[in-house]
């Protein structure tokens, strides 16, 4: 038994963190480290870098161009990526359509989207929930018609993530209403550029613009666009869902959001002492620190499980449900420490009213709050544990 | 990395789990608790047998040299089993203390005893003034001729009651509160001057409140330098909390076990009432409070031999979340199962009042948290 890294994990860590040093831009980390937003540039910037050094799809296999790291490399990268201020990776083409292409997908769409997502070409996003189908995923109603070599797709999606930027689609659609509700699913890509396709921005209440609706109004769509077998986008869904899900705590994130804190924490006064010196605070802040420990080491222990060979299934509800917990509770705190300087909203201020860490405490207390409700709410994450570990 | 056992940590999982599988069912171990001793002599000396005892000791005192790996595996064991044997008292507090503190003339001679089961020790530490703080000694030593004389009380002595031999920590210089100055003796448990009030714990363990009146002790009792006790008694703590955290894990286990079946087999209105999806996600939360409990006791048991600032750390974290994450698990335990929880007969409510009851040695929640707090300060004078 044994905690620490070795030689040659220590050694790749020290690669890693070279690498981070040499081409991460500062520009770029700055930016995440005062949890402001980047621009579509910025971003699509970062993945480059990492494309090109062969490091942007580390969960996948080295045929498709993987770098063939193990668990424990896949998790270091994800620790040094947090903590030194690289934004979060775009999960939609690497880790979500990519493995489907990969498992259900015909040799042409491997050869042409693959190497497209390896380099940033295309920008993915996710046509899963509907206004009504959002938990209960299978209820989906957007309805794609089979007409010639095309379908014909009407119908809405919502809660896009990032779509207004994006100029490919992955979507589930119904292509059979008269059976079993997962029995009529299909897996579709979309161009977004297609006519009578429409993105329409949604407002999340910290007033920013990252989820939108997608209209499909008749909405042509090649039959080659068409992943598995029609009826079988069920199947992809699950898949999907069950892929390569180690980073769902968000350990090296929730770590550095927690030293921030910490240093606020130091620097703001009450009374003319540091606020981390008020004993309700500390105390706070020393239960953070032991949920985040927990947080780290249960999923230390899924890697080195995935390391000699096992496979993480439900664990990873525990991951996500605890990781997730500890995240908005930071957040929480980090928004009490701003004081009343959490008050002015100000998300696109040059000149920022009160101390600097402020402007971005209360609405990303409010813009966390998608933690629970996203990838499986917690609550469905329970359902899963329930039914796959206990059963119950 | 590695989480997995070695092939020795394994065979000591298994021996320990297959002693507490054969032998400490639900009625051997009431009939243990409820016997005069509260622990069987006859277990205690298959433990020795086995070599139970020797496992954290040192080579250089006669042990197994097993680090906190090995304590874990064993206490959890005995977590699992509810054991009451005096393991904590004798062979881990007492025990690892004087492997700590003895000088390598004495040490073998001292814990070869401790690990054939036939002397048992205690270590007479906390006092009532200092609550959970080992430093917090106001007990006496003054030197008297060629020895010392001993005078103070000590409360909740584990095993206090039956022990053969106290190591007794007293202070020969300083404040309460202080490190400096702490020396430690062996006295025996039926001295002249020390009087022993035993009695059972609500967690089925034993302890005494001890009055040390003029104790005499020859110059040899002295446990290593005068004044200079502090550090081995940390080093014992620090196994102590490791085990306390392990047997917690251990406990927890079989209380989310026992629960989960429970669910499966308790009717009402016609179905499991673990058909219910509120108690279905209360058994998930039951769950995932082990998880963070055996992540913290694993990292705390593999971070004995790690730089002071992060034992620390890693010692206090696993401890104050066992005082949260074991209140959680008991009290949800209790409610699962509704009445039944609340009778002596069930085997979950001795198994919640273990885990209730941790909390309430070596350092509470609210003592390791303060623990914590002072580390974060610390580091922000560093800063």
């Amino acid at each position: 038994m044994e905690i620490e890294y070795n030689d040659s994990e220590r050694a790749f860590r020290d690669e890693v963190r070279t690498f981070l040093a040499d081409n991460l831009p500062s520009t770029i980390s700055n930016k995440v480290k005062q949890s402001e937003r980047l621009t579509p540039e910025e971003t699509v910037q970062w993945h480059k870098i990492l494309g090109e050094k062969g490091w942007l799809a580390m969960h996948w296999p080295e045929e498709y161009g993987g770098p063939g790291w193990s668990p424990i490399q896949k998790h270091i990268f994800e620790e040094e990526t947090a903590e030194a201020g690289a934004p979060r990776l775009l999960p939609f083409g690497i880790n979500m359509v990519a493995p489907v292409i990969m498992k259900f997908g015909t040799q042409a769409q491997k050869d042409y989207y693959l190497p497209r997502i390896l380099k940033m070409e295309d920008w993915w996003c996710q046509g899963y929930s509907e206004p009504g189908a959002g938990s209960d995923l299978a209820s989906l109603k957007t309805r794609a018609v089979r007409d010639g070599d095309h379908y014909i797709v009407n119908g809405q999606k919502t809660w896009t993530t990032l779509g207004q930027h994006a100029n490919m689609m992955f979507n589930l659609v119904r292509t059979n209403p008269d059976v079993k509700k997962q029995e009529g699913i299909s897996f579709l890509l979309v161009d977004m550029d297609t006519p009578g396709l429409t993105v329409r921005p949604l407002i999340t209440l910290d007033g920013e613009h990252e989820v939108n609706e997608v209209f499909f109004d008749d909405v042509k769509v090649p039959v080659e666009n068409l992943v598995g077998e029609e009826n079988k986008g069920w199947t992809c869904a699950k898949y999907l869902l069950t892929f390569e899900r180690t980073g769902i705590a968000g350990v090296g994130i929730s770590k550095a959001a927690l030293e921030d804190l910490k240093q606020i924490a130091r620097t703001q006064m009450v009374h003319g002492k540091p606020l981390i010196e008020q004993p309700s605070f500390a105390e706070r802040l020393a239960d953070l620190e032991i949920e985040l420990m927990a947080v780290e080491m249960t999923n230390l222990r899924t890697v080195a499980a995935a390391e000699a060979g096992g496979v993480p299934g439900a664990e990873s509800s525990f991951l996500k449900i605890m990781g997730t917990e500890v995240r908005q509770a930071i957040s929480d705190l980090y928004r009490e420490a701003a004081g009343p300087y959490a008050l002015p909203f100000q998300p696109h201020e040059d000149e920022i009213v009160g101390p600097d860490f402020v402007a971005p405490a209360a609405p990303t207390y409010f813009n966390l709050r998608k933690l629970s409700i996203f990838g499986g709410s917690n609550e469905i994450q329970k359902n899963i544990i329930s039914k796959a570990i206990l059963g119950l | 990395m590695d989480f997995s056992y070695s092939d020795e940590q394994r065979m000591l999982k298994d021996m320990v789990d297959r002693v507490v599988a054969d032998q400490y069912d639900f009625e051997s171990r009431e009939k243990i608790v409820n016997s005069e001793t509260g622990f069987s002599a006859d277990l205690w000396n298959q433990f020795a047998e086995l070599g139970l005892l020797a496992v954290p000791f040192s080579e250089a005192a006669g042990g197994f040299n097993g680090g906190g790996a090995e304590l874990m595996v064993v206490a959890e064991g005995f977590g699992r089993g509810l054991v009451v044997e005096p393991y904590l008292s004798s062979v881990v507090l007492a025990g690892t203390f004087i492997d700590a503190i003895a000088g390598d003339d004495k040490k073998a001679a001292l814990i070869e005893p401790i690990v054939s089961g036939e002397t048992r020790y205690t270590l007479a530490c906390y006092e009532p003034a200092g609550r959970y703080d080992p430093y917090w000694i106001d007990t006496t030593a003054e030197k008297s001729g060629d020895g010392y004389t001993l005078n103070g009380f000590k409360s909740v002595v584990l095993n206090g009651d039956t022990a053969d031999k106290l190591v007794v920590i007293a202070r020969s210089s300083g404040d309460a509160g202080e490190a400096q100055g702490l020396s430690a003796f062996i006295v025996d448990a039926d001295a002249q001057g020390v009087s022993r009030r035993g009695y059972p714990t609500i967690d089925g363990h034993r302890g005494a409140d001890i009055t040390l009146d003029n104790v005499s002790v020859s110059a040899d009792a002295l446990l290593g330098e005068e004044g200079k006790a502090a550090a081995a008694l940390q080093y014992a703590i620090d196994r102590g909390i490791v085990a306390l955290c392990s047997e917690a894990a251990g406990a927890m286990e079989i209380a989310c076990d026992l629960t989960l079946q429970y669910l499966k087999d308790r009717k009402q209105f016609g179905v499991p009432i673990g058909s219910f999806q509120a108690l279905q996600h209360r058994m998930v939360d039951m769950r995932m409070a082990l998880e963070k409990v055996r992540s913290l006791t694993l990292w705390a048991a593999c971070s004995l031999e790690a730089p002071e600032a992060e034992r620390r750390q890693r010692l206090s974290a696993a401890k104050a979340m066992v005082g949260k994450a074991g209140r959680k698990v008991a009290e949800e335990a209790i409610q699962l199962f509704g009445g039944m929880g609340m009778m002596d007969e069930s085997s979950i409510s001795h198994y919640a009042k273990r885990i209730v009851m941790i909390d309430h040695y070596l350092g509470d929640r609210e003592y390791h948290m303060a623990q914590l707090r002072d580390m974060t300060l610390a580091g922000q004078d560093a800063a």
